[in-house]
């Protein structure tokens, strides 16, 4: 069955205060204090998009994968500088944010597709989307990035 | 992690400034309660005494890129109407309604401030003597009401009949204008 009123546009305000929020946590994970350009350049490609939409499904992983291109069009412009401090050095209990704080080492593909698994509980599907690979490629770069956060992680301890 | 209002206004202006609002709108204080008011870059669009559900009326009718925004302009002029200081604005708007109500909405503007005018003769001002009736849905569905002053129209008995924004808001702005009321 068709479901015509779930897949209308929103209006841009209520899409943008749904997710303007946990885009920018996104991006302070890829990008640390470089996020907050990196945001306004997230939301100003999803508004010049926003008029051509065909249809409102998936709009979360839509705005993560722009997210992901202005943030890889950054990383690979200037690598993120390594954070103060040796990474192993105040290791927090949460499974996650001990990933967060390492994934900075991570090659941004790789990075992204950890946090987007792991932090935001996308799908490989959206994943996929978002890094514009195939579903197997999002699964092979999350698995590769937890490998080599794993063994970061060993020569650490 | 939060957005601050400062990156929060900062995109906004970067938004419009780039011209990649369809419309934009805000909620303006007034002693008739809280006003939904939406402009597009040609003008005033909109004013609504209900905010509820309007954002998505204004996608449908202008586009979906639809921002809140301070909109100075519109609330000065409507303050200065509120205090006195103002009988006419000056604001462009942007009409998108049906050719009918384009002409009775252009002869609605006309109707001077602090006087009243009836449905009929309204509706006989552009030729259509007989279409009091159909005046009266055109008023009902004013998309710009108070700078389109649709609380001059009275029935022929010189009863206020009907107001979006309900009939004490009707009487009030009648009285704030010093109209004679039968």
């Amino acid at each position: 069955m068709m479901e015509v009123v779930a897949t209308e546009i929103p209006p841009f305000e209520r899409f943008y205060l749904e997710h303007r929020d946990e885009v920018l946590g996104y991006l302070r994970r890829l990008l640390g204090p470089r996020a907050e350009d990196a945001w306004q350049e997230t939301f100003l490609r999803a508004l010049r998009a926003y008029n051509r939409l065909q249809h409102a499904r998936n709009l979360r992983s839509w705005v993560f994968t722009i997210a992901t291109n202005v943030a890889m069009d950054e990383l690979r412009a200037k690598p993120q500088p390594p954070l103060d401090g040796a990474p192993g050095a105040d290791l927090r209990r949460d499974a996650f944010r001990e990933l967060e704080h390492l994934t900075d080492g991570l090659p941004p593909t790789e990075r992204a597709a950890v946090v987007l698994r792991y932090g935001y509980d996308l799908p490989y599907a959206q994943i996929a989307d978002a890094l514009g690979s195939s579903e197997e490629a999002a699964r092979a770069a999350a698995s590769s990035g937890v490998r080599r956060l794993r063994r970061t992680h060993e020569r650490l301890a | 992690m939060n957005v601050s209002p400062d990156l929060d206004s900062r995109f906004r202006e970067a938004a419009l400034r780039e011209g990649l609002v369809d419309v934009r709108y805000d909620v303006v204080d007034s002693p008739v309660g809280e006003l939904f008011v939406a402009s597009t870059a040609r003008g005033l669009c909109r004013i609504s005494y209900w905010p509820g559900g309007m954002e998505e009326s204004l996608a449908r009718t202008f586009g979906p890129r639809v921002l809140r925004s301070p909109l100075d302009d519109v609330r000065r002029e409507l303050e200065e109407y509120f205090e006195g200081e103002r009988r006419e604005f000056d604001l462009p708007i942007d009409l998108r309604v049906a050719p009918f109500h384009a002409d009775v909405l252009a002869e609605l503007a006309r109707v001077p401030y602090g006087r009243t005018e009836t449905y009929g003769a309204l509706a006989a001002k552009v030729g259509r003597p007989k279409a009091a009736r159909a005046v009266g849905t055109v008023m009902n569905r004013n998309p710009i009401p108070i700078v389109l002053p649709c609380h001059r129209i009275v029935g022929a008995n010189g009863s206020l009949t009907g107001y979006a924004g309900g009939l004490d808001v009707k009487l009030r702005l009648l009285q704030h204008e010093g109209a004679m009321l039968v």
